[in-house]
């Protein structure tokens, strides 16, 4: 299996943050990286997220893996766009300004780099604070804090289920799957698709099957404790909202406002170098 | 409609969260170049059609945003919405389908859940998607839309086999008394 961003015990004050107030700035961080298309703003927020993501301590090899997976989907989806739709910077920013001609209907444009480019700096804006989120959030104490600050303590609990759970669910899967390949279940790109389908489903079935049988020990589990009893729980993680926290939101969100008036205070969500 | 939130569904939740994340970059390739099988989208199903709309909403919303940020990095939110919205509507009828009871082993559930999947997937991907990758993303139509064909395609593929299997494998395991059968 691949690895995956998990997360790591260090001591900034990144980490020292409610778990709550890194995803309310990862939330409302993608909301405004959606909504603007305001090169001004886009740049800004990625020197922001670096500087976050540099303070978080994070070290390369902790993303890196990660990170090239990222880059080969950005650089597809750059290149789709250009063959779907060669015109769609000169449309958005209505003028035309042909670079040089490529072949048939394809002309580089100097508003198609420039869309481009801003589709490019957009997943930048996401990417560090994607990477700062994970790394730096520990997944009991986030549970704990969502319902400190009301979030119903099922949800809370769902959630920190599913985290505790993906590593064993992936130990599971490469356990059935080594079995499975002992048994001589060709599970390469040599087979067709259909052998594919049918040998991966000969890993998803047992896997399915013991997790249900998981779901119900789980659960049986809970119940006997009296989970769900009570409107309330007490939990061992919590932390209370610091003053960083405060701060912190209060800056994402006055951020957010501002940047968003900025961006449509013309009109238009996309910042227009051309007219 | 099962609309119930009790601890087996905080763990369904939770843990069929945690199955769809750690089978993310488990993809089947096929012949259309670029698009993939996706074997998770099939337990989302499942998990839809034992447990309700709630859990395969749940399940999708959390599972997809969490497996993209983990393995990719970044979060795709017009692809996330919709893959609730699979659950959700494929979920909608998790009691005529009555897995857990052994009810899914006849052709009308069978045809049923299929038809289910067919619209919901058409809702996701055909609609919803593109429409919020224009919205939000500012992406040209003509790519989201082709995009959102050939996923709609990959996944009532896979969720038409893999999941319909599953449905039946599990409600014949599952079943009670009625799966005891007259040796001849």
């Amino acid at each position: 299996m691949a690895k995956i961003l998990s997360y790591e015990e260090k001591d900034t004050w990144i980490h020292r943050l409610s778990g709550v107030t890194k995803l309310i700035f990862f939330l409302l961080w993608c909301v405004v990286s959606m909504m603007t298309y305001d090169t001004r703003i886009l740049v800004l927020m990625v020197a922001f997220s670096l500087i976050v993501f540099k303070i978080s301590k994070t070290k390369w090899k902790q993303v890196g893996s990660v990170f090239k997976v990222v880059m080969v989907f950005l650089v597809f989806n750059v290149v789709a766009i250009f063959l779907f739709s060669p015109e769609q910077g000169a449309s958005i920013y209505g003028t035309r300004t042909v670079l040089f001609h490529i072949a048939g209907p394809y002309d580089m444009t100097a508003e198609q780099l420039f869309y481009e480019l801003n589709v490019v700096i957009k997943y930048f804006t996401i990417i560090p604070t994607v990477f700062m989120f994970l790394v730096t959030t520990n997944p009991s104490e986030f549970a704990a804090s969502m319902n400190k600050v009301g979030i119903s303590y099922n949800v809370g609990y769902a959630i920190s289920i599913a985290l505790r759970y993906i590593p064993d669910v992936q130990g599971e899967f490469t356990k059935i799957k080594h079995a499975q390949e002992a048994r001589g279940i060709e599970m390469s790109g040599k087979a067709s698709m259909l052998n594919r389908i049918k040998s991966t489903s000969s890993i998803i079935f047992p896997l399915i099957f013991s997790s249900m049988d998981r779901i119900d020990t789980v659960s049986n589990a809970m119940e006997l404790r009296g989970f769900g009893k009570h409107k309330k729980r007490t939990w061992y993680m919590a932390k209370k909202l610091q003053r960083n926290d405060y701060l912190t939101i209060a800056f994402t969100v006055i951020f957010a406002i501002v940047a968003l008036v900025f961006t449509f205070a013309d009109g238009s969500r996309f910042y227009n170098p051309f007219l | 409609m099962k609309s119930k939130f009790g601890i087996k569904e905080v763990v369904a939740i939770g843990i069929g969260t945690a199955l769809f994340v750690a089978l993310t970059e488990i993809q089947i390739p096929t012949p259309i170049p670029n698009t993939y099988l996706q074997p998770r989208m099939a337990i989302m199903a499942f998990l839809a059609a034992v447990f309700g709309p709630l859990v395969g909403g749940l399940v999708g919303l959390l599972g997809h945003a969490l497996g993209d940020a983990m393995f990719y990095g970044s979060v795709w939110w017009s692809w996330v919405v919709p893959e609730a919205v699979v659950g959700v509507v494929v979920g909608l009828c998790a009691a005529k389908y009555a897995v857990k009871e052994g009810g899914f082993s006849n052709t009308k559930t069978i045809v049923l859940f299929n038809v289910m999947q067919v619209i919901a997937n058409a809702a996701a991907w055909i609609l919803v998607a593109p429409v919020l990758d224009i919205v939000i993303y500012a992406e040209p139509a003509n790519k989201v839309f082709v995009q959102g064909i050939f996923a709609f395609l990959g996944n009532i593929i896979i969720i038409g086999i893999l999941g319909t299997l599953l449905c039946v494998g599990y409600s014949k395991i599952g079943a009670k008394s009625s799966s005891l059968s007259k040796e001849d």
